[in-house]
């Protein structure tokens, strides 16, 4: 161990539900996109999930609103550091969309992308099993632009990047694939709990 | 299947460089060698890493401090010197009112101390002083520029470099004393006699976008998120291509 002599750390804030390494942003909710905020119009919006599945799926925003609605009420967990609890989002349970195109029994993984290129992968697990969704509303009020609006990807279980903002697609594949934070260093999987920030982690 | 998937939409941001991934995952002793007082918020921390792996101006670093129980605190900081090889590298730390990490750096730290340092990371707001650079900051957002305008000189580059960074005032601009004819400060509180005061806006911007370099700038914007989405809109505004606008958000 290599202690930084007369630093002894904020007297312990860690509770049942913060991840190693993080803290309680409390109210803050802060916003680390590495491009120009687009603004998208709902109208302008489409979802699509194609690559290794039978029958390959586009929505626009008046059909997702009219798919089964759910919800999610829990913590979210940045990289950088900050941890929100009780945040809520509704919006549509990805194990819907995942139901339509039927994903083949090779595929592994996902590669997401957003409208403005973005790109994160996960395993396909982590988006089945009612842990994913698209999220329309963010405590009751449509998705800010500057989070993501008018939809993003969430998956609170994983570090907060993975959950792409202006969610555009999903790409099934039989492998993984680095997606824009992952070629750039960062873990390929993210899981808060096992602190798995950087690729090595 | 193994040939790369591209979105149908254009890929925002493409990366610069790619990141070395075994050099960037080890944790490494960081000795503190010098402190310099910038402004009476910011420091700069030069800190000796002998194997330092070397890094792009615009990189950041993860930075680790441990406490004798085994709590650790880690915190993201851009680099601001420019890549050389004196095993030597330069942090500025705005001092966070209650902060874990900065404030130690500015009550405690003193030339000898260890912390512990990985990285560099993210390859994606990295200039490695090929394309015209229009680099815009605020706050501590100026480091990771600094570092640019550095290389430039230290390289003699002839490539076009542009800094507009926005202060409080002229006592809480870091790096003052080391702009040169690149930079165009704007200050939002106080100036001196003849300068005025006022937010970053399109005036600034618009001698350097109405007359761009051949190939186009590469915009660079780094601070808060308020002020990076202000300025990103005003060089989207400007005409600035938004896939050649590069954003880090301190957050
Ligand atoms: C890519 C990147 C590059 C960066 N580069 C720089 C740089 O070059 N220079 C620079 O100065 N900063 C930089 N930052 C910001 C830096 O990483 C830290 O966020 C900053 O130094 C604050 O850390 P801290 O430990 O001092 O404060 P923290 O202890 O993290 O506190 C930050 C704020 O949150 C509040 N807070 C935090 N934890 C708690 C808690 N448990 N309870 C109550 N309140 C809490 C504090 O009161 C304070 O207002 C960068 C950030 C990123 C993401």
């Amino acid at each position: 161990m290599n202690v930084t002599r007369g630093f002894t750390g904020r007297p312990s804030m860690d509770g049942p539900g913060l991840p190693p390494g993080q803290y309680d942003a409390g109210d803050a909710w802060p916003v680390l996109s590495a491009e120009v905020t687009p603004g998208i119009a709902p109208a302008d919006w489409t979802f699509r999930v194609d690559g290794l599945v039978a029958e390959p799926g586009t929505w626009d925003w008046e059909q997702v609103g009219r798919l089964p609605q759910s919800e999610y009420a829990g913590d979210i967990h940045c990289v950088t550091g900050w941890s929100r609890f009780g945040t809520r989002f509704s919006g549509v349970s990805l194990d819907v969309f995942l139901d339509a195109v039927r994903p083949d029994a090779a595929a592994t993984h996902a590669v997401a992308y957003a409208h403005t290129g973005y790109t994160a992968n996960l395993p396909l697990a982590d988006l089945t099993g009612g842990r994913a969704w698209i999220a329309l509303a963010h405590d009751g009020e449509p998705l800010p632009a500057e989070h993501g609006g008018p939809a993003r990807l969430l998956v609170p279980h994983l570090y907060f990047w993975k959950s792409a903002k202006w969610i555009a697609g999903l790409r099934i594949l039989d492998h993984d694939e680095p997606g824009f934070w992952e070629q750039n260093g960062y873990h390929a999987r993210g899981n808060p709990w096992q602190e798995q920030r950087y690729s090595g982690d | 299947m193994t040939e790369t998937f591209v979105p149908p939409t254009r890929f925002a941001v493409p990366g610069r460089i790619a990141v070395a991934g075994q050099a960037a995952a080890a944790w490494q002793t960081a000795t503190v060698a010098e402190i310099r007082r910038e402004t009476p918020r910011a420091a700069t921390f030069r800190l000796a890493v002998p194997a330092w792996a070397g890094h792009l101006p615009g990189q950041h670093l993860q930075l680790r401090l441990t406490a004798a129980d085994g709590y650790t605190a880690q915190r993201h900081y851009s680099i601001a010197s420019a890549p050389d090889a004196s095993g030597h590298i330069e942090v500025t730390l705005d001092h966070v009112e209650g902060g874990e990490v900065s404030g130690w750096f500015h009550t405690a730290a003193r030339p000898g101390d260890r912390v512990e340092v990985r990285g560099p990371v993210s390859g994606f707001f990295a200039w490695p002083g090929d394309r015209p650079a229009l680099l815009i900051g605020a706050g501590s957002g100026v480091v990771p520029l600094m570092s640019m305008v550095r290389h430039h000189r230290r390289r003699r580059l002839t490539v076009p470099l542009r800094l507009l960074v926005s202060a409080r005032s002229p006592r809480e601009l870091i790096y003052a004393q080391e702009f040169g004819a690149e930079t165009t400060p704007v200050f939002t509180r106080s100036a001196p006699p003849g300068t005025p005061v006022g937010r970053l806006a399109a005036a600034h911007l618009a001698p350097l976008t109405a007359e761009p370099p051949a190939d186009g700038w590469e915009a660079y914007v780094c601070g808060s998120n308020a002020f990076a989405e202000h300025a990103s809109r005003l060089l989207v505004a400007a005409g600035q291509p938004v896939d050649r606008i590069r954003i880090e958000r301190f957050g």
